[in-house]
């Protein structure tokens, strides 16, 4: 026990290893910053264009949506970072992330909010542009709107998704809170960095969990 | 060499990825195993734990909800790390590839036990009350009228998570493991030209494209009309 203690919940090494992991704590929560809008805007781009009537459009992008919902966000974003620069193009962690997260988030979101598009009632597009509202009027005041909270468990559960796959951005060495939590403890020989990278995690993200646990609950139950 | 021929040597190299073909067919199996052996521990220890709480004895409830919260707040990344780079330091070896099915088993475990949960709760009362009352036991209304209703609304639900949950296999490279984007990883480093990477890329598309498009037909097929 006396091991396990020293090891995992060494207060002097937290106290030591603060600086690197608050900095780590704020870098998280800018990328979270980042690729969340990013995610979103690609989301409603994919959504926006599946309306869309012609199979055209309907069946390449459902192909883009199935092929980034089938890669592994981490394939993904060791392909950018590792592979491109082979031909020239490097775009650095941060890019690398920021393009890996805007093509699989973007997809995620996309198909939650297609869902949410689809389960507004025709009858209300119809309505809204009969009252003279244009069509991009009616989908940005009306059915959006409606859309948008009819899928809100998913969008969090999404978002709180994303928050977590931001750890992954330690593989291309970018400085978040579980890259600077490993340096930590390679600086200390010590577990108790890494603990409390994921204390840190915890405590960010158990309120989303609890609200999304309620929400869930709900949702299935309601479905009877 | 023009562009597009620097880009095909790059990302298609035939001599390269002949090379490496073995390997990474190696590295698919591992992700196969992997995949499997995390779904089978992760659905089962989450329908138990969603088994338990049916129960209803308050201590052992709290601790069910805080462990899946706890699964469901963390990284799989992190727990990964922890399990790999932190025991050690206590003593307690773990190879990457036990360190990451235990992770993400762990986490697959969590989200199950929250469906199947939500599943036995979305049963009315009335089917509880109706069975107990023609001489079920508790166990046996649980097991022969309450699950068999609870679990096909799970159903939809579970297969995303599933999928979501074992695309993270891919995170096991992270910790030596000679999966399919370790081997390509490997590849790369060894052979400096990043067509492994595309083969690698093409391996995960050949294993979840089919897995994607049956999620969604699942979801639609097993949906409830509202």
């Amino acid at each position: 026990m006396d091991v396990f203690l020293e090891t995992f919940l060494n207060w002097r090494i937290v106290q030591e290893a603060w600086p690197i992991l608050w900095q780590g704590f704020q870098a998280t929560l800018l990328l979270s910053a980042l690729v969340v809008p990013l995610g979103l805007a690609g989301g409603v781009m994919i959504a926006l264009l599946s309306t869309a009537t012609t199979p055209w459009v309907r069946w390449p992008l459902r192909v883009w949506v199935d092929t980034f919902r089938a890669l592994p966000p981490l394939v993904l974003l060791v392909f950018i970072f590792a592979g491109l620069p082979f031909i020239g193009l490097d775009v650095g962690a941060w890019g690398a992330v920021a393009i890996g997260f805007f093509l699989n988030t973007g997809a995620y979101y996309g198909e939650i909010l297609r869902a949410g598009i689809e389960s507004v009632p025709r009858g209300q597009i119809e309505a809204a542009r009969s009252t003279g509202l244009t069509r991009g009027q009616a989908m940005a005041y009306i059915v959006l709107p409606q859309a948008v909270r009819n899928v809100l468990p998913d969008l969090i559960s999404n978002t709180l998704e994303v928050v977590k796959l931001t750890s992954i951005a330690s593989v291309v060495a970018l400085p978040e809170l579980l890259f600077q939590a490993r340096q930590a403890q390679s600086v200390t020989y010590n577990a108790t960095p890494i603990m409390a990278a994921a204390v840190a995690y915890f405590v960010l993200l158990w309120p989303v969990v609890r609200l999304l646990s309620r929400l869930e609950n709900r949702q299935l139950a309601g479905r009877r | 060499m023009t562009g597009w021929e620097r880009f095909t040597d790059s990302f298609f190299n035939a001599r390269v990825m002949a090379e490496y073909l073995p390997k990474i067919v190696d590295g698919f199996v591992l992700t196969v195993w992997l995949a499997l052996l995390i779904i089978v521990a992760g659905l089962a220890l989450g329908l138990l734990l969603a088994v338990l709480r049916a129960f209803g004895l308050r201590p052992l409830n709290w601790l069910i909800v805080f462990t899946v919260d706890l699964f469901r707040a963390l990284p799989p990344l992190v727990i990964i790390v922890l399990l790999f780079f932190g025991l050690p330091n206590a003593g307690i070896e773990l190879s990457g590839f036990v360190a990451s099915w235990l992770a993400l088993t762990l986490v697959l475990m969590a989200f199950a036990e929250e469906i199947f949960w939500a599943g036995i709760t979305s049963v009315p009362k009335g089917q509880w009350e109706a069975a107990r009352s023609t001489g079920l036991g508790f166990v046996q209304t649980l097991a022969f009228v309450v699950l068999p209703q609870a679990l096909r609304i799970t159903i939809p639900p579970l297969t995303n998570r599933t999928i979501a949950i074992t695309k993270g296999t891919a995170l096991a490279s992270v910790v030596a493991v000679q999966d399919i984007l370790g081997a390509a990883n490997a590849g790369v480093s060894f052979s400096f030209n990043p067509s492994p990477l595309t083969l690698g890329a093409i391996a995960y598309l050949i294993l979840f494209f089919p897995v994607v498009v049956l999620g969604r037909w699942i979801e639609t097929r097993f949906a409830w009309r509202r």
